[in-house]
């Protein structure tokens, strides 16, 4: 599915990641996790296709083809998915023709017509049932005055309607309550196949709990200096990260 | 001859198609004298700086049109709200269309200001009304006022509310190779009464077109005036719209301000708020390219206690575009718990762009909220990031994000299909491919 290979990468003049690699079949739950600023967030955006970084060294593939060049809806198009870290606001676009929007590009992009209104409603009221949403929720304008777990939720809610080959949670648990967290972890649960994969982001072993990955990497000065199975994130919620940059260090 | 010699000579002429012995004409004779004196405004003047008239002036405009002009319902029935029906005030070249008009008089007057002016009836609201909130300073209000014959008069007496919204409508049919208009409109609403207005001033050619239009609108207690101006017309006219309300206790006036088009455009809107708990409201979309200009300043004078106001304005200027907004709030001592609040965003498109917006607030009471903001922008790259990342091209992205930006300030427009209206202009202004229906 998905296959990094030495990946480099800078914003301005500073290098943030300094030699990722990483390989992702079909069917995985991958977690990566790590201190601030080891380069996690970074690794998303770079992977989504964001041109405020400069990929200086290294691939990216994505079902083997180099993504290199390649535009962020173009990503969008062949299946990648970010949620994203913290939401933008969009005033004066409601989430539902959002939605709609993004669907009708996708499938313009795949030389489809536009999904016709009957079968948006009805996939929109599917998903928004998943993901436990308000129908009030989706008249109103894009993350604009939602809470933080609106917002994750949201994202998960996009996820759902796109259905993505590929879909990166970035700390989608953060600003989430044990409630939220349940039903957004529910969510990609039940969206996840052999098909396609997940890379979740994430501080935290707390959400891991819920969706269980079956790698952890541990990403430290732009670098996986670690990689395990689940119990991988449970020795880090343990030990905390010191012991992993001493490891690096040395 | 130049534009103010011909206008001051052209006053003798226009003296014969008139009732002189009509106490009216003795307010146009002061006026015509004040313009004399000052003649049209310069870039020396503080509130001109931005904005010149010089390339108007030197333009040969016709005064008076000659020839009668007709136009077909069918050939100009996508500017009017045809989707609903309403009350219709319609000139042609400057002349009452009776034939794409409709007016009434039952119960409330929607009629001309050339039948209020003339008519023995009318005389005591004229009296009471007319040319007393309009500025007597302004040179190009003196030289309206001057030449005031024509336009709209609408009265609504006390807890009334018209049947359906009110269009005035100016159609410009390039009969004359260049034609100045100066509309006076005299609105008033009695205690309680409500209303909406939609206005719209449309040239049908690429003949020049100056309008000088002055609208004089009184709100009594507890009135509510809903009041929208469609400006989307072509590059060669131009349209100086001055607008001036007064506004008695608990009274609300709203106006909204679309400017999508035009060579120039100039709003001077005045609110004066003459009476406690009075809300005073304004709002604007401009979206213009080319060579384009758009000149919005606006005043509210808060002159009694316990009121508010609100200006929320956005600009999108692409090209050569030029804007200007002046924001000027002024708070008499007397005006405590004044809440005066005024916002104006813009994003400039392009590099040659240009808009220059101040705030000017003058606060004499010291128990007042007043804020201000303006900022000039270009497009927030996370947003266009995030919108990319869920497959939409970037150049849609970027409209949909300007679409958004302006269209918010649709939220309060009451008449639902204007609203429907109005986003479509947006989104086709910006060509959005809105995957919705509006």
């Amino acid at each position: 599915m998905l296959k990094i290979n030495n990946l480099h990468a800078r914003v301005e003049d500073k290098e943030i990641l300094k030699g990722i690699n990483l390989t992702v079949n079909a069917g995985e739950v991958h977690a990566i996790m790590g201190p601030n600023g080891s380069g996690k967030s970074t690794l998303a955006s770079v992977i989504a296709g964001k041109e405020e970084f400069e990929v200086t060294k290294g691939e990216v593939f994505l079902e083997g083809e180099n993504l290199e060049d390649t535009a962020p809806e173009d990503r969008a198009h062949k299946g990648v998915f970010l949620s994203f870290q913290y939401p933008v606001e969009i005033p004066g676009v409601s989430v539902t023709n959002f939605m709609k929007t993004a669907i009708n590009e996708s499938r313009k992009a795949k030389g489809l017509e536009d999904m016709p209104a009957k079968d948006m409603l009805k996939l929109i009221r599917e998903k928004s049932e998943l993901l436990e949403i308000d129908r009030k929720f989706l008249s109103r304008s894009l993350n604009e005055g939602f809470s933080g777990g609106e917002k994750k939720r949201n994202e998960i809610f996009q996820m759902a309607m796109l259905e993505p080959k590929l879909a990166i949670l970035d700390e989608t648990d953060s600003g989430l309550d044990i409630d939220a967290l349940r039903i957004v972890a529910n969510g990609v649960n039940k969206l996840k196949s052999k098909d396609n994969a997940v890379i979740v982001i994430t501080h935290y072993q707390r959400l891991l709990e819920y969706i269980v990955p079956d790698y952890v990497h541990v990403l430290h000065n732009g670098k996986i200096v670690k990689s395990g199975d689940k119990d991988l994130a449970l020795e880090l919620e343990e030990k905390g990260y010191d012991w992993l940059k001493q490891e690096a260090a040395v | 001859m130049d534009l103010k010699e011909k206008l001051v000579s052209s006053f003798l002429a226009f003296e014969n198609g008139v009732d002189v012995d009509n106490p009216v004409h003795d307010i146009r004779s002061e006026a015509i004298k004040k313009f004399e004196a000052k003649g049209f405004p310069t870039k020396k003047e503080e509130a001109w700086k931005y904005t010149s008239l010089n390339t108007l002036q030197k333009i040969d405009f016709s005064i008076f049109p000659k020839k009668e002009s007709n136009l077909e319902y069918r050939d100009v029935k996508k500017y009017f709200l045809h989707e609903i029906d309403t009350f219709k005030i319609v000139f042609v070249d400057g002349v009452y269309s009776s034939f794409l008009s409709e007016t009434t008089h039952d119960g409330v007057d929607v009629c001309l200001m050339s039948s209020a002016l003339n008519k023995p009836m009318y005389k005591q609201i004229i009296d009471v009304y007319f040319n007393k909130i309009a500025s007597q300073e302004d040179s190009l209000t003196s030289l309206n006022t001057a030449f005031s014959k024509e336009g709209a008069y609408i009265y609504i007496p006390k807890n009334k509310i018209p049947k359906k919204p009110i269009e005035i409508i100016h159609f410009a049919t390039g009969n004359e190779a260049a034609l100045l208009l100066q509309p006076r409109n005299l609105i008033i609403a009695e205690e309680n009464a409500e209303m909406q207005i939609i206005e719209r001033h449309q040239s049908l050619t690429s003949n020049e077109v100056f309008t000088n239009s002055v609208t004089e609108i009184f709100a009594a207690k507890n009135a509510i005036v809903d009041y929208y101006k469609v400006q989307n017309d072509c590059t060669t006219a131009s349209l100086i719209d001055n607008t001036y309300i007064d506004q008695k206790g608990g009274s609300a006036v709203n106006v909204h301000t679309f400017s999508f088009g035009g060579k120039l455009t100039r709003n001077n809107l005045n609110f004066y708020q003459n009476g406690e708990h009075v809300d005073s409201t304004m709002k604007g979309v401009t979206i213009i390219e080319g060579k384009q200009h758009v000149d919005h300043h606006t005043l509210v004078h808060h002159i009694e206690p316990n009121c508010e106001s609100h200006q929320d304005y956005k600009g999108i200027y692409g090209e050569n575009a030029t804007g200007v907004f002046n924001g000027k709030i002024i708070v008499e001592k007397i005006a405590q718990k004044t809440n005066a609040f005024q916002q104006n965003n813009n994003i400039l498109v392009s590099d040659k762009a240009t808009i220059n917006t101040k705030p000017q607030l003058e606060i004499f009471a010291d128990d007042v909220k007043c804020s201000h903001g303006c900022t000039i922008g270009q497009l927030d790259e996370e947003a266009l990031f995030y919108l990319q990342s869920r497959g939409i091209p970037k150049k849609e992205a970027r409209a949909l994000l300007m679409y958004a930006f302006a269209n918010n300030v649709l939220e309060s427009v009451r008449i639902p299909e204007l609203k429907v209206r109005i986003n479509k202009l947006i989104a086709n202004k910006l060509e959005v491919r809105l995957g919705f229906d509006l």
